[in-house]
């Protein structure tokens, strides 16, 4: 039903020239949800932004947002969806005041209160030029500036570029705050992990223009899971470890993560021989795993295949 | 009681919420029928996602740790025992083996274990 999604793809693919950047995505967020949009820089995930957004056409297959084709949305869909670019455009000459009266004449649904208090929590002075503000405070201004338009779907690609810490609790505060009734939905692209561990309660993880993980939070940190093995040599030499990810030296031992550990896997840890035991790993741990697995396709890695 | 969260822990959100609150309520911080904060509270206190303080809270529940009042939030409950002897067993001996496995992997002796073990139940008890 697209009304429980928000977001759906179907085999979206873009090709920029003879160099595919989205891969056949399968993509769908329901909603209410907050969803961390995660992957390496080239990853795919700005591209596929700007398709849900109708800026750029895919090459095949197609994507919708609130149940519209985004080839073909009109200005009133698109005033439902709040949307911010990385970097945090703001046009330099404005006042931030001139910013909220922009905002005013060009949404059909406008809180003034909720822009007062969001670029207040960000330390903004309404005087203040747009010129003259840190990335920070202009990063609070296009936040203030999209979600005082009351949007149903928020996309913010990469928010929280270069942000400081005051400004990336504030970011985070007036996400969780924007969401609070249920009923909203955010699409959250970042490289921020732990911000994403707190506001996300999906993950949708992308490696090489394919969408890994489509999962919540907690599936996806149960498909991973490590173990920590007493060996003096890397045991990955002798030993094939079917999902590896993973293995890093603790001195003496050794730490190997897997992504979604089957029976063989379980074999082949233990056929090491030495003490091994499985141990608990971070989001952040499962995160890493699948980004430098992706490493190990088309670089230096020459090790156990996974 | 203050709740803090850590991202990037070996630990979910919601667990390390869900332990702090049980720990409470052990030493005494959290007495039977005090009030916990909504959903929607402590999320924005703690700047979590509310499903994760929501999926902490039914866990509490579950567990007999919170119960629900109609129309007036989350409470702490009489302590009562909602598991057999047999699953009460279970769980302590799964409690245990974690806790073990790490104190030997540590390379401490069962005395030096079993006499933290000893001051932490007295703390408690």
């Amino acid at each position: 039903m697209s009304d429980t999604h928000v977001i759906r793809t179907e085999r979206l693919t873009r090709y920029f020239g003879r160099r595919s950047v989205v891969r056949e995505l399968n993509f769908t967020v329901p909603r209410g949800s907050v969803v961390g949009l995660l992957g390496l820089n080239g990853a795919g995930k700005t591209t596929t932004i700007r398709m849900l957004m109708g800026f750029l056409e895919p090459t095949r297959g197609s994507c919708e947002v609130l149940g519209h084709d985004s080839r073909r949305l009109t200005p009133e869909i698109r005033a439902r969806i709040g949307h911010t670019v990385e970097g945090h455009f703001l046009y330099p000459w404005m006042r931030v005041r001139d910013c909220e009266r922009f905002g005013r004449e060009t949404h059909p649904k406008w809180d003034g209160t909720f822009f007062e208090q969001s670029v207040r929590r960000f330390g903004i002075d309404c005087e203040a030029k747009v010129s003259w503000l840190s990335r920070g405070q202009r990063a609070g201004v296009s936040l203030a500036s999209t979600l005082a338009g009351d949007p149903e779907l928020l996309i913010l690609d990469d928010p929280a570029l270069g942000l400081d810490p005051v400004s990336r609790r504030a970011l985070n505060e007036t996400i969780i705050e924007f969401c609070e009734s249920g009923e909203r939905t955010v699409l959250l692209s970042s490289h921020l992990l732990d911000d994403v561990e707190r506001v996300a309660d999906r993950v949708a993880l992308m490696v090489d223009g394919r969408m890994l993980v489509d999962s919540t939070l907690d599936d996806f940190r149960n498909r991973v899971a490590a173990w920590i093995v007493d060996s003096t040599d890397n045991p990955t030499i002798n030993h094939t470890i079917p999902g590896m990810v993973h293995c890093r030296s603790l001195g003496s031992r050794w730490h190997i993560t897997v992504a979604d550990p089957s029976e063989a896997t379980v074999q082949a840890i233990e056929s090491i021989g030495a003490h091994v035991e499985s141990t608990d790993i971070s989001f952040e741990d499962a995160v890493l795993a699948y980004l430098s697995r992706s490493r190990v396709g088309h670089s230096f890695y020459t090790g156990a295949t996974s | 009681m203050q709740i803090r969260v850590i991202p990037g822990s070996s630990a979910a959100i919601y667990r390390q919420i869900a332990d702090q609150v049980r720990r409470a309520v052990a030493l005494g911080e959290l007495a039977i029928g005090d009030p916990m904060p909504s959903v929607r509270a402590l999320a924005k206190e703690l700047v979590v996602n509310p499903n994760t303080v929501a999926k902490a809270y039914a866990e509490l529940i579950r567990d007999g740790v919170l119960e629900t009042q109609p129309g007036r939030g989350a409470f702490v409950a009489k302590r009562r025992s909602v598991y057999s002897k047999a699953e009460r067993l279970r769980r302590l001996d799964e409690a245990l083996e974690t806790a073990v496995s790490a104190a030997v992997t540590l390379d401490f002796t069962s005395e030096e274990i079993l006499a933290r073990m000893r001051s932490k139940l007295e703390d408690l008890m």
